[in-house]
């Protein structure tokens, strides 16, 4: 039988740090001794909550141990059970919830290491996006650069939601230190939870923060394109990762009225939005938020207007489909070989380097 | 093709604008330094009356994002409606130019006697023939 995923590349996978103890041996010894003697406790947010059945498909909990702790398993579950030849990983490890630049600067330089010891290092098929401290915009370039000689660093990772809009000039130095290195930006759900996490104020509710995660990514992409980012870094790519991706035709129309009457005020978007989305934006395949009956989807990816912009992922641990359904049924066969194979390589090109 | 005459060009200043009706249709000719350009007074969007739009300069981007280069003003008209830029020289929107435009049409300025030059003109010709008139073409 052939596997659903056969060959592809699967871009967003979780690693999750067992504990802050893990973590220690790669911390700076000063570093290191504040977590015992401040008692810093596990930086997990509260994006997903370990318990919450969107944080874990039940078969791929562990006992005793967060699910997605367990590289062996991840091997197993998420790139054999599904056919993958590579995957990233993508830790979500709360490192951009801290007050301290400077404790996030340390905190990131331990979760990369950590990464690149106890997952790169033993499973070949693996690769990372940095952790950065996105509190310093300095500091942040200052770990890209660090990090981006082990050409197994694929990406660069920034929380969907943060102090600012993510088109902001001040944090430039990451974009420029990215595209110098030919790293994409990869933007994750989540947030630093310094501000609410929707537009109106702070909600009660797990669903309300995740559901508004869309809206978010929706706001940091018109920040990414009005603030000129997209036209500072024309060779940049930029993916966003576990945003849905079905709402992208409404919001391009949007976006593409309202520049036509108000052009003249971000000149240096000097093309309709949405053609330097295509070009530039990449959306990771799940959540796919569309019913599995009917052609409903296969009209989005038509709106969509590019075969380019998907590229496979489980988000495995997260509990987006079930079983071996983790593509929607029905795809065009070279639609299906673009999102698995094609539009991951031109994506990365240190995946391409490695896994063409 | 037709011309039809629309009134004296010393009556449209420069900067100015003159709303004609020619052949039916309205027209809104713009005075650029003494350079005369038609549009119809049609938005290609939807339809809003050009000619009670405002006029602004042409504005691209400078060498840097927050960089801005500001040029040709008075050049740019602006849709009453929805604010979409055309220039007024070509009809272009300054939007998409390749995909979108107001109509334009040819606009001159002709000599009174190069237009009433037939002997059932003398009076107007005595009038008129030292004057510079706007003339359409559609």
């Amino acid at each position: 039988m052939s596997l659903p995923a056969q060959g592809a590349i699967d871009c967003d996978l979780h690693p999750a740090v067992p504990g802050i103890a893990s973590l220690v041996p790669y911390l700076d010894p000063q570093w290191a001794d504040a977590v015992s003697q401040r008692g810093v406790h596990d930086l997990e947010s509260t994006s997903y909550p370990l318990r919450a059945p969107l944080s874990s498909r039940p078969d791929w909990r562990i006992q005793g141990a967060k699910a997605g702790s367990d590289v062996a398993q991840l091997g197993k579950q998420a790139l054999d059970g599904f056919g993958a030849r590579a995957g990233i990983l993508n830790c979500l490890y709360a490192v951009t919830t801290l007050f301290s630049e400077d404790m996030a600067a340390a905190f990131a330089r331990a979760v990369n290491d950590w990464l690149a010891a106890e997952w790169l290092d033993r499973d070949p098929r693996l690769r990372a996006s940095i952790v950065v401290p996105i509190q310093s915009p300095m500091l942040a370039a200052a770990e890209i650069e660090r990090r981006a000689g082990d050409r197994r660093f694929v990406q660069v990772l920034l929380p969907c939601l943060s102090d600012q809009p993510l088109g902001r000039r001040s944090l430039w130095p990451i974009y420029e230190a990215a595209a110098r290195h030919g790293l994409p930006i990869g933007i994750h759900a989540g947030s630093t939870y310094r501000h609410p996490v929707t537009p109106v104020g702070w909600p009660s509710y797990v669903t309300e923060d995740y559901v508004n995660q869309a809206q978010g990514f929706q706001t940091q992409l018109t920040s990414l394109v009005c603030e000129g980012v997209l036209s500072k870094f024309p060779n940049l790519k930029i993916v966003l990762i576990e945003s849905g991706f079905t709402w992208l035709p409404a919001y391009l129309w949007r976006l593409h009225k309202y520049w036509r009457g108000l052009r003249m005020e971000i000149p240096w978007v000097d093309r309709p939005p949405p053609n330097i989305i295509r070009d530039q934006i990449r959306f990771t395949l799940q959540p796919v938020d569309a019913p599995v009956d009917g052609d409903a989807l296969q009209r989005v990816l038509d709106q969509m207007g590019s075969d380019d912009l998907l590229l496979y992922s489980s988000d495995y641990p997260h509990w987006q489909f079930e079983g071996q359904d983790a593509l929607p049924p029905r795809l065009p066969d070279s639609l299906r070989r673009k999102i698995l194979i094609d539009n991951p390589l031109m994506t990365y090109p240190r995946i391409k380097e490695d896994f063409a | 093709m037709a011309r039809h005459v629309v009134g004296l060009a010393s009556a449209v200043a420069s900067g100015e604008r003159l709303v004609a009706e020619v052949a039916g249709r309205k027209v809104v000719i713009f005075n650029l330094g003494g350079e005369f350009f038609g549009l119809f007074n049609r938005c290609p969007h939807q339809g809003g009356d050009l000619c009670l739009g405002r006029t602004t300069g042409l504005v691209e981007a400078g060498s840097e994002p927050g960089e801005y280069s500001y040029t040709r003003r008075g050049e740019i008209l602006r849709c009453p409606w929805h604010g979409w830029e055309f220039d007024i020289r070509t009809g272009k929107s300054r939007a998409e130019p390749g995909r979108i435009r107001a109509k334009t049409y040819e606009v001159e300025v002709k000599r009174g006697a190069e237009l009433f030059d037939g002997p059932y003109q003398a009076e107007n010709v005595q009038v008129k023939v030292e004057q510079d008139y706007i003339v359409v073409e559609v």
